[in-house]
Formats: structure tokens, sequence, C-alpha cells
């Protein structure tokens, strides 16, 4: 313990109260506490969305069709596959193959960025047509364009949040980090990048299909 | 003193003084230097919030216009009051401070799961303390419930105020996901969960709470914010929408936060009243267990605070209904405590004191709740001085009166020193006697009519306003009091604390005082549960 | 590593993660993408009310196969699920609570028309 040495390259990193099995556990734990508190955040969105669509259904009937699903289903296979290789990189963490670790990690960020410059472009195209809150159209839908743009902003905050988190976590592999007994960061960064993708199964039927 | 104290060796270092200097301090990852950072921070709001208490109580002294000449004055004050006292002070106030401290200490841990995550809660705090601050420049005056539409439309800071409510609120989520994790995961050898002290249970029922219900108003103040910002029409009636949703949203998180409050002090009692009374703390898993139902209820009960407020005649009953289900495990919690007094050998120390004088004000709080829940009786009290006579009975005779029972509980193994008995016991009978000087004339106001958040009333309710500000002044003198009393005895205290000066058997007293910086020198080994009690108590009057 | 060798010895795949083999992934990936478009195709059939619940049905479905297999989820501790299972029906309660209340309202329409029905009344009056 009190070797004055500098952080090993490989294994998991020395902390003085809990052993390592126990700190992937409880980094485990605590992320998926964190996701719960994600989960309802977006409950307050669902709740609304819930509520007005029951008081407003013709209108939510109308704004849905005002999205362009082609461009959401394009979204949702993009996320999903990026899911895909969120979870291959997890297994390439706990393979400690770090090359592989990069290349998957760097395919989801690109699929990320994928995903934000669709919406950038739908955004556009709304704010084109004054559909955006104090232009003229918005209010035709009112409370469905309010509780889409408060829905989807929300999580591509999240998107961005998340290739953050994924970018520290190819940095780290791309420093070797990584081994069959430590790739904590690994699998926190897939678990917050897979809510990503949860959350938008939900909003992609729910905004652009059902409305 | 306890056989398994090992505190004969290793004499000097703790701590307090394991490293030096402000930096050490603001870099500490240190469950107990954070748990201190937090009290500081929060006994200096909690002063800024009783400064705003009693601007308001002097103002009311007297009928007509006094020191508040503007009622719009009046307004900004008891939003401040209640920004300062309920985000600022009251929900970090037991589980970040005492919970910090004891918690990873009560469970044989050296730290909580995540060091680093806990300052960085800190600092997020006080982020949310200095956004509160720049809020100030345009005080908000919109109460601290931020009701839809008044606040979509105030031309005060409210934007700030509520991105503030936000950041707090997030700092509260990360220390409720710390604790719950480090409950799971860092129990010592043997901390089986029916061997943990009350207190641990009641800061996991909390930091449940903390952590499923904060996103909830952080995300309603975050529409609340783009309505403003943007109008996007969630909360705007002039868009739409549906104003009562913002105070659905709004309960749904507001009314579990008092049991944010109000739990981790029941753990306080549930701690204290056992070892004053020499007794094994009467029903342990009882209480366990209707702290975890207190924690449960509290999720659907929040429309009791909206039976006027246009909620459907239906709705208003289902929630009447429900919300009596809270009486059941408050009233369970309360016959242990008493019967675990019964028959005790009770030393009456200051600790014990706040104690019983928390028994009987919750008592008074709980059955005006009653009062509160039905609704007929509802449709009259609300937003009159009952109310506020009731939630200062919930909140003040409740958990603040925790707070400074387990400061002074706990206070030993803090600082290393013991305080002046006497002097705290002049303190505590300042502060109850303030207390029910100041809030018991208030359920008569209420029920004579005298509705809440006015600066001005009519001649008949002068007599009954006069006797509440001279028990307020009372009050503040008394916490004044009691907290002069215990930083005096921290800084120049002579009297060194035992490890374990009330013979208390749950394991944070078996570690010296103040406990060393690695908690324990050796992992303890944890064989029963910390209430087997059943000597006389070798407690001496200091 | 030197520091923590009484760790590392412990620390084999059975206490860490568990390992899915690839070709689980795979075919999870297939079936999130063929339910995507049964989305889709469903969205065009009309069940009426049922739309929603569909949608939804089928929504949770993918979710869960997420949660299942590549958040690994089937191989974690009773407490995860628990986590994972309250605040969904904490979720609920919310819904559940504010439907008790909105469509049991007397007449949504009055709560908006409040300030035309007392011109009226103020006309009559005058």
């Amino acid at each position: 313990m009190s070797h004055a040495s500098a952080q090993p390259l490989k294994g998991p990193p020395h902390i003085h109260h809990m052993d390592s099995v126990t700190a992937y556990h409880a980094a485990k734990l605590g992320m998926w506490l964190f996701l719960a508190t994600e989960i309802l955040l977006f409950a307050v969105l669902f709740t609304a969305f819930a509520i007005y669509r029951w008081y407003n259904l013709e209108e939510f009937h109308a704004g849905s069709h005002h999205l362009n699903w082609i461009l959401g289903m394009t979204n949702t296979a993009v996320l999903l596959f990026s899911s895909f290789t969120a979870a291959l990189a997890v297994d390439a963490g706990q393979k400690g193959n770090n090359k592989a670790v990069v290349k998957l990690v760097g395919v989801t960020i690109a699929c990320g960025a994928i995903f934000l410059i669709i919406k950038y472009f739908e955004y556009s195209s709304k704010y084109h047509h004054g559909y955006f809150p104090g232009q003229a159209n918005y209010l035709e839908f009112k409370n469905f364009l309010g509780l889409y743009y408060c829905m989807t902003g929300l999580h591509a905050l999240h998107v961005i949040i998340g290739m953050g988190l994924l970018t520290w976590v190819l940095l780290k592999a791309k420093k070797d980090r990584f081994s069959h007994d430590y790739y904590t960061p690994v699998e926190i960064g897939a678990l917050y990048w897979h809510l990503v993708d949860l959350i938008w199964i939900y909003l992609f039927p729910l905004l652009y299909l059902v409305g | 003193m306890n056989a398994h104290s090992d505190t004969a060796h290793h004499e000097g270092k703790n701590y307090l003084n394991h490293e030096r200097g402000l930096w050490s301090w603001l870099t500490t990852t240190d469950h107990k230097r954070i748990g201190l950072l937090y009290l500081y921070s929060i006994l200096t709001f909690f002063l800024a919030g009783g400064v705003f208490a009693l601007l308001m109580r002097t103002e009311l002294a007297r009928a007509g216009a006094d020191i508040i000449q503007n009622p719009e004055v009046y307004n900004v004050y008891f939003t401040l009051h209640g920004v300062l006292m309920i985000f600022m002070f009251i929900v970090p106030g037991i589980p970040a401070t005492m919970g910090n401290f004891l918690l990873p200490l009560m469970i044989g841990a050296k730290d909580v799961a995540f060091p680093r995550l806990n300052l960085f809660s800190w600092y997020i705090y006080v982020i949310g303390a200095v956004m509160a601050g720049f809020a100030l420049i345009h005080p908000p005056d919109t109460g601290w419930t931020f009701y839809a539409p008044y606040s979509i439309k105030s031309g005060s800071s409210v934007v700030l105020m509520t991105a503030a409510a936000f950041v707090l609120g997030f700092s509260s989520i990360l220390t409720g996901l710390n604790f719950i994790v480090t409950i799971h995961k860092l129990r010592a050898p043997g901390m089986t969960w029916f061997r943990l002290p009350v207190f641990v249970w009641g800061t996991y029922a909390t930091a449940v709470i903390q952590t499923l219900a904060t996103p909830v108003v952080g995300m309603t103040l975050v529409l609340l914010l783009m309505e403003r910002v943007m109008g996007v029409g969630v909360f705007n009636p002039d868009l739409g929408g549906d104003p009562v949703l913002f105070e659905h949203l709004f309960w749904f998180y507001s009314h579990p936060v008092v049991y944010i409050m109000v739990l981790p002090a029941f753990g306080v009692i549930g701690e204290i009243i056992p070892v004053f009374s020499r007794k094994p703390l009467f029903g342990y898993k009882a209480v366990v267990f209707a702290s975890v139902a207190i924690a449960g209820v509290s999720f659907i009960v929040w429309a009791h605070h909206m039976f006027v407020a246009g909620i459907s005649d239906t709705a208003a009953k289902v929630f009447s209904i429900l919300t009596f289900g809270v009486a059941i495990p408050t009233a369970v919690k309360v016959f242990n405590w008493v019967s675990t007094m019964y028959k005790g050998s009770i030393t009456f120390a200051t600790p014990m004191l706040y104690a019983i004088a928390f028994v009987f004000l919750f008592m008074i709080a709980g059955t005006t709740g009653i009062y509160l829940a039905t609704l007929a009786t509802d449709v009259f009290y609300h937003d009159t001085y009952f109310v506020v006579a009731h939630f200062h009975y919930t909140i003040q005779g409740g958990a603040v009166i925790g707070l400074i029972a387990a400061l002074h509980f706990w206070f030993p193994k803090m600082s290393g020193k013991m305080y002046n008995e006497t002097l705290a016991k002049i303190a505590f009978v300042l502060v109850v006697v303030g207390f029910n000087l100041t809030f018991l004339p208030q359920f008569v106001l209420g029920m004579e009519g005298m509705p809440r958040r006015y600066y001005d009333y009519p001649p008949e309710f002068q007599t009954l306003h006069t006797i509440s500000t001279i028990g307020a002044f009372i009050n503040g003198i008394g916490y004044t009091w009691a907290l002069l009393n215990l930083a005096f005895a921290a800084l120049f205290g002579k009297v060194k604390a035992p490890a374990n000066p009330f013979n208390s058997l749950s394991l944070e007293w078996q570690t010296s005082s103040p406990p060393p910086h690695e908690n324990f020198h050796t992992v303890p080994e944890v064989t029963d549960y910390p209430y087997a009690y059943g000597r006389p108590l070798s407690y001496e009057n200091h | 590593m030197a520091h923590n060798s009484h760790s590392s010895h412990a620390a084999d795949h059975s206490e860490l993660g568990h390992i899915i083999p690839f070709a689980v992934y795979r075919n999870v990936l297939i079936i999130l993408l063929i339910l995507t478009i049964i989305t889709v195709a469903v969205s065009r059939v009309d069940f009426g009310v049922l739309n929603i619940v569909v949608a939804m049905a089928i929504a949770s479905v993918k979710a869960g196969i997420v949660a299942a297999y590549f958040m690994h989820l089937k191989y974690e501790n009773p407490i995860i699920w628990i986590y994972v299972l309250f605040p969904i029906i904490l979720l609920f309660l919310m819904m559940g609570g504010i439907f008790v209340d909105n469509p049991t309202r007397r007449d949504p329409k009055i709560y908006y028309e409040v300030p035309a029905a007392t011109e009226n009344q103020s006309a009559t009056n005058h």
C-alpha cells in the first residue's frame, strides 16, 4: 500500500476506502440510480404530454402528422445502432481490448453526431416554417409543439452529455487503461448512452407516429 | 468507558488536525469534513432566513404599516424566508450535515462510496446558493412555491431563483445517490440490514426520496423557465396550458420533501431516546418499517396541498383519504419512542430534552395535520395562519429541533470537546418556550380567519400577533444562544470529550473523539444491533 | 499490480460484469430494427383509442430488450431491478394522480372561458 509508484498503467485504480470489486459494483449501482433520476426527469414531460394529449387529442394528431416520420425513424435506427456499438465496446472492455474500445466508442460518438445533425435539420425546417414558440404558426399546435421541443430538446442535451462522457472513455482507452479487471468507465458511459436510446424508443412513436 | 473502544493509542491525530489550512478543507474528500462544510453553510442560511422571519414578525407586531411601507416588500421577505429556509437550510439540513458526518461512521465504513462526488455536491450547493444570491438584485416575490401563472408574469428574477433551486436540487440528488450506494455497498462485516442504527434507516429512506423526487421538481422548474424565456405554453393558460398542472408536479416533489426534512430527524430521535433511557429501542423493526412506509406514502398524498386550488372533487376525496394514511406510520414511531422511555432510567441531558420536546411538538403538528387533511375543515383553514402554524410545528418543531438535538448529541464526537450543559439547558428552555409562544397563537389566529402572507391586519388580531412576535424573538435568541454555546465550546472549550461520553452502543462512539481521518483504526466487527441497553447509565453531567 | 494483488486475484469475471456472446448482441440489434419497422407499420392501422397503447407496448418491449441485454440488466442483482422499477412506478403514480384530477373536473372548458363568462355577467348587470 505504501508504494510511492505512480498509478498503474492497467488494472483498477487504488481507492483507499474499498476494494476494486466493491468499487466496480458501487459505481454501477450509482450509475443505475442516476439513470433512475433521469427517467423521472423525463417522467414529468411524459405526464404533461399525457394530460395535454387528453385535453387536445385532435391538435396532437395534427401536430404529429406535421413531423417527418422518416427522419424520426432514421434517427431511431442510428441510435439503436449506436447502442449496439456501445454494448460491444463494453464487451471489448471486459476483454481488455483497448483498440476495439476506441473504435467502437468512436462509432458510437459518430452516431450521436449524425443524430444531432438530423435533429438540427428538423428544428431548422420547423423554424423556417414559423413553428417555433413566439412565431406565427406556433399557436396552431401550441401544446404539442411546446412539449415536442421540451422533450426532444432535453433528449438532445442528453445526447450531447453522453457524447462528452464517451469522449472521456475514448481518451482513457487510447491510453490503454482498461483491462479485464478494470473497465468501469466503459460500462458507466455505455449505460448512460443506452438511456439516451431508451428514451428515444418512447419519444419516436409518441411524437412522430401516434401523436 | 466502553471495552471495544480503541482510543488508548493513536492520541493526537484526528480528522480535524490531519491536514491544516483553508485549502485542505476546500479540497477535502473526507466525509466528516464535508459534513462540517455543509454545517457551516446551512447555519449561515439559517441565520439569514431567521433575520427575514424576525423582520416579518416585527412588521406584524402591531397592526398597520410599521417598518414595511410597501406590501410588495413583505412579499419579498416571505419569499426569501421560504427559499432560504427550505432549499438552503432544512433540505440539506440533517442529511447533508449529520448524514455525511455519521453515516460512514455508523455503518463502519471509511468514507462514503464516492468521496469526490460528495465534495462536488457541496460545490454545486454553493453554486446554487451564489445564484440565489444574485437573484437578490431583483428579489422574487412569488413565495417559495413559484406558483404559475403568477411566476410566469412576475417582473422579479424568478428565472435566476428557479435555476438556483434546480442547481440546489441537483446537489441534493447527488448526496442521496451517494448515501444509497454507501449503505448498500460499504457496511462493515456483520452489519446486516437489521443491525443498522435507525438514523441510517432514516437517512436511507430520505436518500431514496432525495434521489427520486428531486428530478421531478427540477424538470418542473425547467419547464417554468422555458415558459418564461420562450413561452412554450406548458403552464400558461393564455397558451392553453394548465397552471394547476404546475401545482401537481411541484407538490409531487414538495410533499415528499417535508419527509426529506423530517425523516432524518426521526432517526436522530430514535438514536437519542434509547441512549438516555438506557433501554432497547422499543419495536426496532416497526420503527424501520415505519420509516420506509412514510417514504412510500409520501409519494401518493401530494394533492392535499391543492384542495381549493381547482382540482376536482373526486381527486380531493382520493387524496384526502390517502393523506390520513400518513398518520399510521407516524403514530407507530411516536408510540415506539414513548414506549422506549417507559420505565427507562431517563437522564434529562440536553439532547434528551430536545428529543422529548420533539415528540411533543411533532404530535401537535401531526394532529393539526388531520384538520388540514379533512376536506371540509381545510376549505376553512386553507391559506390561514393555521397552515403556517401547522407547517412550522412539523418543520421547526420537527426538523430544526431534530437538527439541534443531533448537534448537541454528536457534538462531543464532532469536536472532541464537551459543551456547557447548564447554558445548553437555558437555550433549550428559550427555544421551546419561544417556539410555542410564536406558533400556538397562530393556530388561534388562523381559526379566527387571519389569512397568511399579509403585512397588515385588522386590530382585533393585535394581541395574538404581538404575543407571536415576542415569542419569535425569544425563539431566535434561544437558537443563537444554543449555537453560540456550541461554537464557544468547540473553539475555547477546556473539557475534552471521552470517546463515548453518553455510553452509547452505536458504532460511531466506539472510535475516538474526534474520529481519526480513516474513522476506525481497525475494521470494526458488528455482532448485535446497537440498542442492546440494559445497564444503568454512567453518564456524568459535565 | 503490486499494491492491490489481494483484490485483483479475487476480481475474476464472475465477480465483475457478465460477458455476453457477440451473436446475442447482433440478434438483439436485428430484433430492435424489426420492431422499429413494426412500430411504423402498426401506426398505419387505426386501433382507435388503443393506438397509443399498442405503440407504447411495442416501445416497452424494445426498451426491455435494450435494458436486459445491452445494459446487462438480466444479469444484475435485485437491488438494481428495484431501482429501475421504482421510477417507473412513480411515473405511473404521478400520471395516475393527475388523471384522477383532470378528467373528473366538471368541464375543463369552463376554466378557459371564465373571462368571457364574467363579461356577459357584467353586461347583464348593467
